[in-house]
């Protein structure tokens, strides 16, 4: 049996957090079932950066070549297909960020092998690959059963797994893999990274964030929370409907696609608590959730919850805010 | 420019309450407020705005029982040309590799310069099928697309989002498949009366036949994957509700806020 790879993701000179994630997971799976695991390394120049690696894999395979400086997904496809052609593992994991989710599901179809998408968690049960994913927008979780095949792919959401150092030293071995280029005319090209522009405000690092979420309901009440934010010192920040819809510039976005966060304190309006929206409230010390729906998957990702209409709790909130402050 | 749009039926959950069935591997659909999934809403505009620019015709497609003709419908009155259906009983159960094979089988027969989809279905949220049905396509295929520059017929300047609010831009051959993220633009309102209009119009449904397709290849038989069994996810958190009237609640907010020096 060939073990467990694991594509190891990063980005400007960087490991991803997400890679390390999926390392630990996999260690253990790794662990369990008496096999290898492996990380893979696909860019340019990357010998350097795929050092810590080995500290978590017994193999790490370094494939250089200069058509892997930029992500372009043909290119990292033809490097997998070859390697996990080869290699055989039982199971590939990648991660299910901008980089996975163009490049797994491609992948898996181009190989025939069975793919499971945004895994929180990932067993095998007597040979057979279980995982839990979550569905509905995070308010039902899945025990899904991969159909048995001889190998697997599966893609991991980012921050599900907790990154931590191997039980015991591994001092993996670095292997170096010559690059196959795809056989066939490539129809992309990578042409550049454009950062976004620094916002007036910075949501980051403000010890309040008030944010809103689609319970808004119409950009006519955001000045009704603006005022709030305002009479406490804290900013507003949203979630992402908020900014597709044009009613908060994009620096405010919270979340996978936005920014971090990690106030004292963060007082969340009218959000649901998807997952992409969690990922970029976790460094919050405490959340205050507030949504009139109790099953809102976001009170159980924080430490005070108001099952109540935000329309009545602004309100009140800017009312008790004032009395206190005998105005 | 000749564009396939595919969208998808979903259940509207956000505040819905979600109830898990006695079969324990479904949800109650029953009470559900249905409509096109959110990514694919913007996917049709994109698709009818560069119809409005460069000519050529919308076809947009799904995969559903009849229920989801109101989606189409919705498609119709937004600008779409063309609308088809593919529906069989059995395909009951299939995971989104199926979905992508199905929606393969229809596509490959048409005329088209550009594939939109959306990045993921609301309800599955797997956002696979983009990519696998460019796969099965052999074209060249892009995700989480936030603006697409369309140079000549030829290629596209796309602009792909990434976490942080990084961005990367590639150039993408025609025909190409982009799964599309939302706020790439302002999904135009429909109104009642277009949607009435569109009542006219005629939705082609096809069956596995017309697509030589065989039931082995669809439904659970062909899926990958099999929700074995549904839960509600535990909390990560122990969350202590706040109670009482909006006063009494606003009072112990400030008093959180008051222990964290903040208010
Ligand atoms: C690749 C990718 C990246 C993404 N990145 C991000 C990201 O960075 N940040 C982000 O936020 N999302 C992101 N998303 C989108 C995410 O999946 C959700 O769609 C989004 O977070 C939902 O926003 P919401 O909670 O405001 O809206 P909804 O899910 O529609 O929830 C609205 C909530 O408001 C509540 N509500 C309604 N009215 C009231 C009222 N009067 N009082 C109190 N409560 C009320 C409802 O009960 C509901 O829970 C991303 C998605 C993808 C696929
Ligand atoms: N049943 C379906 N019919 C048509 N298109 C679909 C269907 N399911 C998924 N899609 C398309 O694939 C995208 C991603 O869905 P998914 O991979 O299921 O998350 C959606 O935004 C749609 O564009």
């Amino acid at each position: 049996m060939g073990g467990i790879f694991v594509l190891a993701e990063h980005r400007q000179q960087q490991l991803r957090d997400v890679t390390f994630e999926m390392l630990t997971k996999s260690r253990d799976l790794a662990d369990k079932m008496n096999t290898t695991l492996t990380a893979v390394i696909l860019g340019k120049n990357v010998k350097e950066l795929a050092k810590p690696l080995t500290e978590y894999a017994d193999k790490v395979l370094v494939v250089e070549h200069d058509l892997l400086e930029n992500f372009v997904s043909d290119y990292y496809q033809s490097a997998l297909v070859h390697l996990i052609d080869q290699e055989k593992p039982l199971l590939t994991m990648i991660a299910h960020s901008s980089i996975g989710m163009e490049l797994a599901p491609r992948l898996a179809a181009a190989l025939n092998i069975p793919l499971a998408t945004d895994c929180i968690d990932l067993t095998f049960e007597d040979d057979r690959l279980v995982v839990t994913r979550q569905i509905y927008g995070g308010k039902i979780n899945a025990r899904v059963i991969v159909r048995k095949a001889d190998r697997y792919i599966v893609t991991a959401r980012q921050a599900a797994f907790k990154a931590q150092k191997p039980p015991r030293p591994i001092n993996g071995q670095m292997i170096e893999v010559p690059y196959q280029p795809p056989s066939e005319e490539v129809k992309k090209r990578f042409l550049e990274l454009v950062t976004p522009p620094p916002g007036a405000v910075d949501i980051s690092s403000a010890a309040l964030v008030v944010g809103i979420g689609r319970g808004i309901k119409d950009k006519s009440n955001i000045p009704m929370v603006e005022e709030l934010a305002q009479m406490l010192g804290g900013v507003v920040g949203c979630s992402r409907p908020i900014v597709d819809k044009g009613w908060m510039p994009s620096d405010r976005q919270i979340g996978q696609s936005g920014k971090s966060i990690k106030p004292k304190v963060y007082l969340a309006l009218g959000i649901s608590g998807a997952f992409q929206h969690l990922v970029g409230m976790k460094g919050a010390e405490v959340v205050i959730a507030v949504n009139k729906d109790p099953n809102a998957p976001i009170f159980g990702h924080a430490d005070y919850g108001v099952i109540d209409d935000l329309f009545k709790i602004v309100p009140a909130l800017k009312k008790k805010i004032a009395e206190a402050r005998g105005s | 420019m000749n564009i396939v749009v595919c969208v998808k039926h979903v259940p509207k959950c956000a505040e819905a309450e979600i109830r898990i069935d006695p079969t324990g591997r479904d949800i109650e659909k029953h009470g559900l407020v249905y409509d096109i999934n959110e990514w694919d809403d913007y996917a049709v505009e994109e698709a009818v705005r560069i119809k409005e620019k460069f000519g050529g015709s919308v076809t947009v497609v799904t995969v559903g029982p009849e229920e989801a003709n109101s989606t189409l419908r919705k498609c119709l009155a937004r600008g779409a040309d063309n609308a088809i259906r593919v529906y069989d009983p059995k395909l009951v159960g299939s995971d989104p590799y199926v979905i992508a094979k199905v929606l393969y089988k229809v596509i490959k027969n048409l005329q088209f310069d550009l594939v939109l989809t959306g990045v993921m279905a609301e309800d599955d949220g797997s956002a696979t099928v983009g990519p696998m049905l460019a796969e099965f396509l052999k074209i060249p295929h892009a995700t989480m697309v936030k603006k697409i520059e369309l140079k000549d017929h030829k290629a596209a300047i796309v602009h792909r989002e990434l976490e942080g609010g990084l961005m990367e831009v590639v150039e993408v051959k025609l025909p190409a498949l982009f799964a599309i993220q939302t706020g790439i633009n302002e999904p135009r309102y429909v109104s009642i009366l277009g949607i009435r209009r569109a009542m006219q119009k005629e939705i082609k449904v096809l069956g596995l036949k017309d697509l030589s397709l065989d039931e082995s290849e669809v439904g659970y038989a062909g899926s990958w994957t099999l929700i074995d069994k549904l839960f509600v996810p535990p909390a990560e958190k122990v969350c202590q509700y706040l109670k009482g009237s909006p006063e009494e609640v606003a009072t112990q907010i400030l008093g959180i806020l008051k222990s964290r020096g903040l208010f």
